[in-house]
């Protein structure tokens, strides 16, 4: 579907939407409380030593200005024990220096300006050794491997004397998120109560961490967060600020904001490591799988092991019987990783994709013929059988709808003008995740419903997902609907990552919803001559607001009716729903989708565009279509960039990164974006969780960096296996 | 950022007396010079507004040419009547530029002061000449993938970032400016930029306080086969990594007169002259417009990042000039 097509036009729209575009959703930064001062963020200007002094003598004269702390004045906050190598990051604890940029003192003043000038007038002194941010040699760098997967059969002999093999390099560079809200914290104390506006994704692993950090009680903590400003897993790990507005508060005796800078930004949080991949591939001559060796580095911090999985898509897309895998991670005196929109699944797919698109021109096989030579019926690590795959009905569909059929297979053969043509495709998988989540959802007597959980909406539409729910289960209309989340005190919700919110907080919303019926039930079943009594939770219908038994139209009462008849104001069910782990073990659980992307190459003046993507997805049930669109469009746009214009670029003799703004990070804009057409696959699926539906925040980008590369060779007959792709590498 | 005091100039005499008074630092579209303050890179104690000034008017000169005020708005000079139809090179590279929403704040003076965009210049943590006199230059041998390929020194490798400063170089462009005494100078636009040499925090032949009050061009010309062709890492909103301004006029089949300005391969827009005077009394064939992006390139000396800007810049000339002579709409052979 694309944007205005039929399909999405009796879909919700964003109960948010409206006060987003009026600029009445409060982000992080605009709560401000009486009394609050404004903290600017000092940062560390050298990547490796220790701070020998700190001079704040002329900052802290400066006009408005209350406090500077630093390491020096800081209160000390309990940091958790951690495995052995793992120094977590706590601001303002010690001179030690980790990374460039590290936050190391914040100026508190009156106004953001009074603040922010006393910062730039903060002394610094420093004892600094050579730091290494060298993304070069990361194999030669990296610690030895710490979880050694066994081989698949025997990878090693069977590539040595295979009749058609392929091998490569690929490499990705650092990328950040660059989300449109920038990290930002308001930290208030009322006794020995905090409550901090934060932007996070996740409320209640926040509120514990700085319980922990603070050593109070985690019920003396309230995370709140109601609109996110997008993420994509920046906001996964708490942001220095947290910690930082929470002690200067604390010291100052009065509420606190802190906010990065967009320059600041880069180090606030983590980032898509850089990786290096050798693939290696062989097969017979009809393309059939035998042999994939993929090994994998990316980087970590000096401080700390951050590993996301590169390989694993190596061993669970196609069926082959010697699979060889390995990952290792290597030093750098850089901010801790984190992970990023598709972490792991999108740079391992580059690689493999990549490779496998090499390997079909070597064989002379069309690229998705070679895939479905090698679709694997069942998973081919563990044998088990998929919940759902309709993974080859993606190919079917999205090919055809593309016009795959039209494709040439030898490079440079279609024209338009100048522009050489080419088409590539590529396959995208994510794990379909679930975990325990609650919901409360309460019916009141005017007709209205009110849904809570503690959840986060980032961005990709979760306010809606829960609302949807909610008006489905209880059968009234979507406005009537409130999802109450972003607020640590609201019934438990993991935080918003790996694309599950919907398929946990989803089903505990839907499934508190039966609930309710059966809890109204109950309440009617205490009055005479109630059609409710003794009847089984399963036979009870929820409809229209209105409960009934099971073929017994006859019996309907509406929620309304029940609640005025008892007296009732409202009606409210608590639920936490759990994961049918047993079940869901007896299977391999992902989503999967398939991209069909059609680029122009300018040669001669380096450029490449894309110009027609369709993407084709299978991810169970769809609860919204225009959010699922818009998810997958976005994963789209995410992997165009991935593919042609993201960057972080690192100066290696500073370990300093230098284009820590969005006019240097080049994020795609409208005009690098064509038309994006999307092919939902329905799925009917049992097993994955009760709502039948799977994660598609990732999903849409997995395949995306990989199907743009292809279609560059197609068009020009030049393989580039280092992302970003940009003129300076088209024209080489 | 440091505290300032504003101060609002109410005409182009008030204009030079605050300009030249220590510290100071003018204002128009505050498109640039705001940026700068808040990344400390500027410093004015006091910031003289001059945006209201009476400058933005867009007229005819006696000699047959055009007169741009300083304080117009790039958006309105691109779209200009008398622009768009005598001038559209010019058009094409405003358009070319920055953003709408930026295009409408900024004014053409402040185009043509706007500082480069090294990506050391705007760390106040790296050594950068350019800020800091003495301190070195990051840039020669770092990241240097947007460095110049032309006219740079040992103590700057930054390029002018301007996208309507290439087209008015290209157009033989002169820039109007009031001196402290009042009197109005004259400066060529091929001296208005300087070269780095060892005084890179010198960009332009103004001195402390002038005020551009406008930009002039000739009597119309290069208005039928012209073209300005931007090549950046995005496909729109980002910076030249190499732009071409090129043109020509055609008599009877042979190119009378031509010009080939480069931007982003200089501390200063680039004229191709051997390239330009090569073209003259030559057909418009692939063969010479590949010629000329051959000699535009004559003497260009890459740093260890951006050899492919030479390329780039080569095919880009010859590019444009094809782009130039299907836009005439005269059949190329
Ligand atoms: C995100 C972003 C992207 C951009 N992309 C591009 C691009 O692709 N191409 C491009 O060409 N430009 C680009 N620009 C730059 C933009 O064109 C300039 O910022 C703008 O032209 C400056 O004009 P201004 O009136 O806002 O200048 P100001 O910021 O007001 O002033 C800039 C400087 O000029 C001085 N000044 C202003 N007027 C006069 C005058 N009459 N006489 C003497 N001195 C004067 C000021 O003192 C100051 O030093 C971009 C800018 C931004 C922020
Ligand atoms: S190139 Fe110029 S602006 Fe850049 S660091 Fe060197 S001196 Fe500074």
């Amino acid at each position: 579907m694309s944007f205005y097509d039929d399909d999405l036009k009796d879909a919700p729209d964003r109960v948010d939407g409206r006060a987003k575009v009026m600029g009445k959703a409060k982000y992080i930064a605009e709560h401000k409380p009486a009394g609050m001062l404004y903290g600017y963020l000092v940062q560390s200007t050298i990547a490796k030593g220790t701070i020998t002094a700190i001079d704040t003598a002329e900052a802290e004269k400066q006009p408005g200005v209350r406090l500077v702390v630093s390491h020096k004045n800081a209160p000390k906050l309990t940091i958790p024990e951690r495995p052995v190598g793992a120094r977590p990051f706590y601001p303002l604890m010690s001179a030690d220096i980790l990374f460039n940029a590290q936050p190391i003192a914040v100026v508190l003043a009156d106004s953001f300006e009074e603040a922010r000038y006393a910062a730039s007038l903060v002394k610094i002194t420093y004892s600094s050794s050579k730091a290494d941010s060298d993304t070069r040699g990361m194999f030669e760098k990296a610690l030895p491997e710490a979880r050694v997967t066994p081989d698949r059969g025997k990878p090693l002999e069977v590539f040595a004397t295979a009749e058609v093999k392929i091998e490569a390099e690929y490499t990705i560079p650092f990328e950040h998120h660059h989300p449109m809200e920038l990290h930002a914290t308001v930290a208030v104390w009322e006794g020995g109560k905090l409550t901090v506006y934060d932007k996070t994704q996740g409320t209640q692993g926040t509120a514990g961490y700085v319980a922990a950090a603070f050593g109070i009680d985690r019920t003396n903590v309230r995370v709140v967060a109601p609109f996110v400003g997008g993420a994509f897993g920046a906001a996964l790990r708490p942001g220095p600020q947290l910690l930082i507005a929470s002690m200067a508060a604390k010291l100052v005796g009065k509420p606190v904001k802190v906010v990065y800078s967009r320059r600041q930004l880069a180090t606030a949080h983590g980032y898509r490591p850089a990786s290096t991949q050798r693939i290696k591939l062989a097969s017979d001559k009809q393309g059939k799988l035998s042999a994939i060796i993929h090994e994998a580095v990316h980087n970590t911090s000096s401080h700390e092991i951050f590993s996301e999985g590169l390989v694993g898509i190596s061993r669970s897309l196609y069926a082959c019987p010697n699979v060889k895998t390995s990952q290792t991670v290597a030093r750098l005196d850089m901010q801790t990783p984190l992970w990023m929109r598709a972490p792991g699944a999108v740079s391992g797919a580059f690689a493999l994709e990549s490779a496998l698109d090499e390997l079909a021109y070597k064989l002379k096989i069309d690229p998705l013929e070679l895939r479905i030579r090698n679709y694997a019926e069942t998973d081919p690590e563990s044998g088990k059988p998929f919940s759902s795959k309709e993974l080859k009905e993606c190919y079917r569909q999205g090919s055809e709808k593309f016009g795959w059929s039209k494709r040439k297979i030898e490079p440079r053969m279609m024209k338009d003008g100048r522009w050489l043509i080419g088409y590539g495709m590529a396959t995208g998988t994510w794990f379909a995740g679930q975990s325990p989540a609650s919901a409360r959802v309460t019916f009141r007597a005017n007709g209205t419903v009110l849904v809570e959980s503690a959840a986060t909406d980032i961005g990709p539409g979760t306010y809606t997902m829960g609302a949807t729910i909610a008006a489905q289960g209880l059968g009234v209309p979507i406005e009537r609907v409130t999802f109450a989340l972003g607020d640590s005190e609201l019934p438990p919700s993991p935080g918003q990552g790996g694309s599950t919110i919907t398929s946990s907080v989803g089903t505990a919303i839907k499934e508190a919803c039966e609930k309710l019926g059966t809890e109204f039930a109950a309440v009617d079943a205490k009055t005479d001559g109630s059609p409710f009594k003794d009847v089984a939770a399963a036979d009870i219908v929820v409809e229209n607001a209105s409960i009934m038994v099971k073929g017994k139209p006859e019996t309907k009462k509406s929620f309304a009716d029940i609640l005025t008849a008892n007296n009732l104001p409202q009606l409210a069910v608590l639920h936490r729903s759990t994961v049918a782990t047993a079940e869901r073990s007896k299977y391999s659980i992902a989503s999967h989708g398939a991209q069909f992307v059609e680029v122009a190459v300018d040669e001669e003046i380096g450029v490449a565009r894309v110009r027609r993507v369709v993407q084709a997805t299978a991810a169970g049930k769809i609860i919204n279509p225009k959010g699922a669109h818009s998810q997958e469009i976005g994963g789209v746009v995410w992997g165009v960039g991935m593919a042609l214009t993201e960057v972080t670029e690192v100066d290696d003799r500073y370990a300093r990164i230098m284009n820590p703004n969005l006019a240097g990070y080049h994020v795609p804009v409208n005009a690098d974006i064509p038309e994006i057409e999307t092919i939902f696959v329905p799925e009917e699926d049992k097993i994955v969780n009760p709502l039948g539906a799977k994660g598609l925040g990732e999903l849409g980008l997995v395949g995306i960096p990989a199907a743009i590369a292809n279609a560059i060779f197609n068009a020009t007959g030049k393989r580039l296996r280092d992302l970003p792709i940009t003129p300076d590498k088209l024209i080489a | 950022m440091k505290p300032f005091a504003y101060k609002r100039a109410i005409d182009t005499a008030d204009a030079v007396r605050l300009g030249a008074e220590n510290g100071s630092s003018f204002i128009a579209g505050g498109t640039n010079i705001v940026d700068l303050m808040k990344e400390d890179i500027a410093s004015p104690t006091t910031l003289v507004d001059i945006s209201r000034l009476d400058l933005k008017t867009i007229t005819s000169t006696a000699n047959g040419g055009v007169s741009i005020g300083a304080l117009a708005k790039n958006t309105d000079t691109a779209n200009h009547q008398r622009i768009r139809t005598s001038y559209p090179l010019l058009t094409k590279a405003i358009l070319a530029g920055a953003s709408p929403q930026i295009r409408n704040m900024a004014t053409n003076g402040g185009n043509l002061m706007q500082r480069p965009r090294c990506t050391y210049f705007y760390d106040v943590s790296m050594p950068c000449n350019k800020r800091v006199k003495g301190s070195g230059c990051a840039a020669i041998n770092g990241l240097n993938k947007y460095s110049a390929i032309f006219g740079w020194s040992d103590s700057c490798v930054a390029v002018n970032p301007s996208d309507m400063s290439v087209a008015l170089m290209a157009l033989d462009a002169v820039v109007k400016v009031r001196e402290a005494s009042g009197k109005i100078r004259t400066i060529r636009f091929a001296d208005f930029h300087r070269l780095p040499m060892n005084t890179p925090d010198i960009e332009t032949s103004l001195k402390k306080g002038e005020l551009i009050v406008a930009i002039e061009l000739p009597v119309p010309r290069f208005a039928t086969n012209y073209q300005y062709l931007k090549l950046r890492d995005r496909a729109s909103y980002a910076f030249a990594l190499v732009s071409i301004a090129a043109a020509f006029e055609l008599k009877n089949g042979v190119i009378s007169d031509a010009r080939i300005a480069l931007g982003g391969v200089a501390h200063k827009p680039w004229r191709a002259i051997e390239a330009e005077a090569f073209l003259k009394g030559k057909r418009p064939s692939d063969e010479n417009f590949a010629n000329a992006g051959e000699l535009a390139i004559r003497g260009a000396k890459p740093l260890s990042g951006n050899a492919y800007k030479i390329k780039l810049a080569r095919n880009g000339v010859k590019r444009a000039l094809t782009d130039a002579l299907n836009m005439g709409g005269t059949v190329a052979k």
